[in-house]
């Protein structure tokens, strides 16, 4: 006689995140809340390319920030510093990124009722972020040029789950051999819907363009 | 750190899946882990030990992972080739046309449990 007994299970660990994800998601539509996650490397910018377009949309829509960090809150202390908006902080307990079961837990300590845009700021990863869906309405990654154009090569789930891919610190161009238009190719072999914004976020050139992307997407979302 | 992530991940459908069986004690988890799924065994096992002998169900429970091996097919010429060796370049024409069919799961494929 076996002293084992097999049960099958056959499930990905990625099928109970996915769903509720999508609950989420239904549940944003319904109150009117668009849900931004913002995604890249550690130090690509995503903070400083925040507190830009916060700058420019704030009289627009209501915005909330979400910092996801593994453990400090630097990120939302300088969000609100520079922009005056409601930010909070998220401690992901060691985690490397961010699931809809977190992010639904951060979003209940923000006032859905009096916000139209919540920002999610992601941990710093190009990896386990893009496997963990937030329930986010769209996805969205900063790529800065120190990185190399060849990273949506070597990070292809990434690009592929990416809405607008954000090319930042451009200002240092000259002292990289960043191919910009490799780049572009290169996002579009993974996602040809994917829209690129080269900007640079210390200047604030360029954030126009991606705040005017968000404010439409947050117009199609709320009608 | 991401290997820990994912171990946690499995710890908890492990016990929802314990639970549905009316399951006291787990001894073995079998996982299906694709070649390009980024999770490196080695360090998945070793999370495993740390975390699982943390639970009553799943103490000294032994974590093994078949790796599925990683096939593209080309939508061109319809080969279907090993994606570690040819990327996503497709080695009969050539084309850049080409998805993952397989080698990208992260899987619970099966518990054991011990018979008494
Ligand atoms: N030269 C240049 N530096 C920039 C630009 N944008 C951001 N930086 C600098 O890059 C560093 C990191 O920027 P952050 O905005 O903190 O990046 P982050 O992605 O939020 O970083 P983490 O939250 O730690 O992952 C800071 O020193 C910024 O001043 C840019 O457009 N050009
Ligand atoms: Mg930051
Ligand atoms: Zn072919």
């Amino acid at each position: 006689m076996d002293d084992v007994k097999v049960i099958e299970i056959k499930k990905s660990i990625f099928e109970d995140n996915d769903r509720d994800a999508d609950n989420l998601r239904a549940d944003l539509k319904r109150r009117g809340v668009f849900l931004l996650n913002l995604m890249s490397s550690p130090g690509s910018g995503k903070t400083t390319t925040l507190i830009q377009t916060i700058n420019r949309i704030k009289d627009q829509v209501r915005v909330a920030v979400m910092e996801a960090d593994i453990d400090s809150n630097v990120d939302a202390v300088k969000i609100r510093e520079a922009t005056g908006i409601p930010s909070i902080q998220l401690h992901t307990g060691g985690m490397c990124h961010l699931d809809a079961e977190m992010t639904r837990q951060g979003l209940d300590n923000v006032p859905l009722e009096d916000t139209d845009l919540v920002i999610l700021e992601n941990v710093g990863n190009l990896v386990c972020p893009a496997e963990f869906d937030t329930g986010a309405v769209k996805n969205a990654m900063i790529l800065s040029v120190p990185e190399g154009h060849d990273k949506p090569l070597k990070y292809p789930l990434m690009f592929s789950i990416c809405d607008v891919v954000v090319i930042n610190k451009m200002d240092v161009l000259p002292y990289f051999d960043f191919d910009l238009e490799k780049c572009r190719e290169y996002v579009r072999l993974r996602n040809p819907k994917a829209q690129v914004i080269p900007i640079c976020a210390k200047t604030g050139e360029g954030v126009d363009a991606f705040a005017q992307w968000l404010l439409q997407e947050i117009n199609n979302w709320k009608n | 750190m991401h290997e820990l992530g994912i171990v946690f991940y499995i710890i908890r459908d492990v016990k929802k899946a314990a639970q549905e069986n009316g399951v006291q004690k787990v001894s073995g988890v079998v996982m299906n882990i694709g070649e390009v799924s980024t999770i490196v065994p080695e360090y998945l096992t070793d999370c495993w030990r740390w975390a699982a002998d943390k639970e009553d169900l799943l103490r000294g429970c032994a974590l093994k992972c078949n790796i599925v091996p990683a096939v593209t097919y080309c939508e061109d010429c319809g080969a279907e080739y090993g994606t570690v060796q040819y990327g996503k370049v497709c080695p009969r024409c050539g084309s850049e046309n080409t998805y993952l069919i397989r080698g990208n799961e992260v899987e619970i494929k099966e518990i054991e449990v011990p018979n008494n």
